[in-house]
């Protein structure tokens, strides 16, 4: 889209696709923009594939359809990549995320000769390492941001914590993992993009 | 002072009604409900509205209870969607014929079978025969928009119907997109108190509520309620224009978009009509003379404005998000056709089925769209006058040439 960024999400339900694309358009429009932010629904089922989307543009979204030619995608389950096309229709000029402890070269394997840039980060150690559980959608939030670029760092910390204290209102003692969890995902691929360690083609 | 705000679709619609602070809202709270009575009871819990929430037992019950609250002269609403409006269908006549001025927040989706849970206009249509007044939306804007205007038409003493406040289910209903709020005191002042000229629990006055009509008078009785579905036309733009004071948006019985030098446009209805625009807009770029009228008002159904709309342009596309099975097209193919015919303006048309149970329409969609109603104009293609767009077998065959 002409001044914007496209985005889309694949998870499995319960993993909390939706819910960060939700939050990224929260986010996102705090910095002013015009977004959308949209689940697309299967059977809605505990661990069915589930694809979610972002559009987040300076002009008027009007188009309501899914997303087809995204500049960005986000694998929060590595376990589709055998049996959903993640890569379909992603732009060469973007990139891809994907949420696994397995290396970039196996990664790759399943990407379907995708020759753009291609991210990974181990979401579920970073979530263990933060709050004790595995809910990978906080990191992946962060990865979509820091690679791409949609709004500066500590403006998207600083509204992320607002997001949690306002969802979490009746838990607060989950803020300070997720927040932690954001900030050691930021760093992990801020240091990724500097080195051009997980980009590939970079 | 307009209020940036994003939100999804449910979340406007029931923002809106806690602006709007109505006396009863009877609802049936889970499948195939949508979050809008949740949402709602939020409110009433934190004590931001003083609504009474009346959870029952079906839709059935939803709508008679509704139909109740407002007849006793509470100002009542409603939300549901799909199958729970198909469950209200005999209710839906009698909120109609009893000239109720309620309102119902309709989250359209599609009507089983196969089971599925997404996005058509099949429920809404299925009921649009109803005698209720129905509005159809792009965005979550224009829900939040429409709800406002709900009672100020519904209530007008030219009109005592009820009015269906629709918005596409999942894609605007669940999707989260920047939207303008009014102030408080601004809805609460537009819409104002509700002073009933007649209801039940009036003493002074008593009357009758759905009593038996013999045939001798039962004509009278509909006569009457389809002229008040035809004052409604009017009622509509006087209340639109009275919420562009306020609001700065303006609204019709539709939009039309670029349409005035357009050779063909697209008739359409609900959130693909963003898409559509969308498509138009490239495509005037490249010089096709193209629009897109975007029906807000289906009931009462503008057949004039539509014909004097359409009269300069070369052919029309006519889509319709609900297969109505009668063999013959869809029911805005039926609708707008004989409009046409009746005010004589005899332009190509062709009615496609598109979006049934979530499929997706897509900007592209549109471009062929265009493409087919030019080969009809200028090659005297024969377009099939009734036609789906988008089966999986059309897209096989699409990829082996």
């Amino acid at each position: 889209m002409k001044n914007g960024i496209e985005i889309r999400w694949h998870g499995r339900g319960g993993q909390g696709a939706k819910t960060a694309a939700l939050l990224l358009a929260d986010v996102a429009f705090k910095t002013g923009r015009n977004v959308q932010g949209f689940p697309e629904y299967g059977p809605e089922r505990m661990g069915a594939p589930i694809t979610a989307y972002n559009r987040i543009s300076s002009e008027k979204i009007r188009v309501h359809s899914n997303i087809y030619h995204p500049d960005f995608v986000v694998v929060v389950d590595e376990t589709l990549l055998g049996s959903v096309e993640v890569t379909a229709g992603l732009k060469k000029s973007g990139a891809i995320i994907v949420n696994t402890a397995k290396s970039k070269e196996e990664i790759l394997k399943h990407l379907n000769g995708y020759e753009g840039r291609v991210y990974t980060i181990d979401a579920r150690k970073i979530s263990v390492e933060t709050l004790g559980k595995n809910f990978p959608n906080s990191p992946m939030l962060a990865a979509a941001v820091a690679v791409s670029k949609v709004m500066p760092r500590e403006k998207f910390i600083k509204e992320m914590r607002a997001s949690y204290q306002h969802k979490f209102v009746k838990k607060p003692e989950v803020i300070d993992g997720n927040m932690k969890a954001l900030e050691m995902a930021f760093d992990q691929v801020e240091e990724a993009i500097e080195t051009g360690n997980m980009s590939l083609s970079a | 002072m307009a209020i940036k705000e994003r939100m999804s679709g449910n979340e406007a619609v029931a923002f809106a009604i806690r602006q709007v602070n109505p006396d009863v809202m009877p609802a049936f709270p889970i499948t195939p409900s949508t979050e809008i009575p949740q949402m709602v009871s939020t409110y009433i819990a934190n004590g931001e509205i003083d609504t009474e929430f009346i959870p029952v037992e079906s839709e059935h019950s939803a709508m008679s209870a509704t139909i109740g609250a407002e007849a006793a002269g509470a100002r009542s609403l409603t939300a549901t969607s799909s199958a729970g409006l198909a469950l209200m269908w005999e209710e839906l006549l009698l909120a109609a014929s009893n000239r109720m001025p309620l309102v119902l927040a309709l989250v359209n989706r599609t009507l089983s079978g196969p089971i599925n849970i997404n996005c058509d206009h099949s429920d809404g249509m299925g009921a649009r025969d109803t005698g209720w007044i129905q509005i159809y939306a792009e965005n979550n804007q224009e829900a939040y928009d429409n709800f406002i205007q709900a009672y100020p038409i519904a209530e007008n003493e030219k009109v005592h119907l009820p009015v269906m406040v629709c918005q596409d289910g999942f894609i605007t209903s669940h999707a989260v997109e920047n939207i303008t709020l009014l102030e408080d005191s601004l809805v609460k002042d537009f819409v104002g108190e509700y002073y009933p000229e007649e209801y039940l629990l009036n003493p002074g006055k008593p009357i009758a509520v759905g009593p038996y009509s013999v045939s001798n008078y039962a004509m009278e009785a509909k006569k009457n309620q389809e002229i008040a579905l035809e004052n409604a036309k009017e009622v509509i733009l006087e209340v639109a224009k009275k919420f562009k004071d306020i609001s700065g948006r303006e609204y019709g019985l539709f939009e039309e978009y670029r349409t005035e030098d357009a050779d063909y446009i697209m008739l359409i209805m609900g959130s693909a009509a963003g898409t559509a625009k969308q498509a138009v807009d490239d495509l005037r770029e490249k010089g096709w003379k193209v629009g897109v009228l975007k029906l807000r008002v289906f009931r009462p159904f503008p057949a004039k404005e539509i014909a004097e709309a359409l009269k300069n342009c070369k052919a029309v596309a006519i889509m319709d998000r609900c297969e109505s099975y009668n063999g013959n097209g869809g029911p805005l193919g039926s609708e707008v056709l004989a409009g046409l015919f009746r005010y004589k303006v005899m332009i190509e048309t062709v009615n496609y089925i598109y979006g049934l149970a979530g499929r997706d329409f897509t900007v592209s969609d549109v471009y062929d769209i265009f493409s087919e109603l030019d080969a009809v104009v200028t090659e005297g293609k024969e377009a099939k006058q009734y036609q789906y767009i988008r089966l999986r077998e059309q897209e096989a065959a699409d990829e082996r040439l």
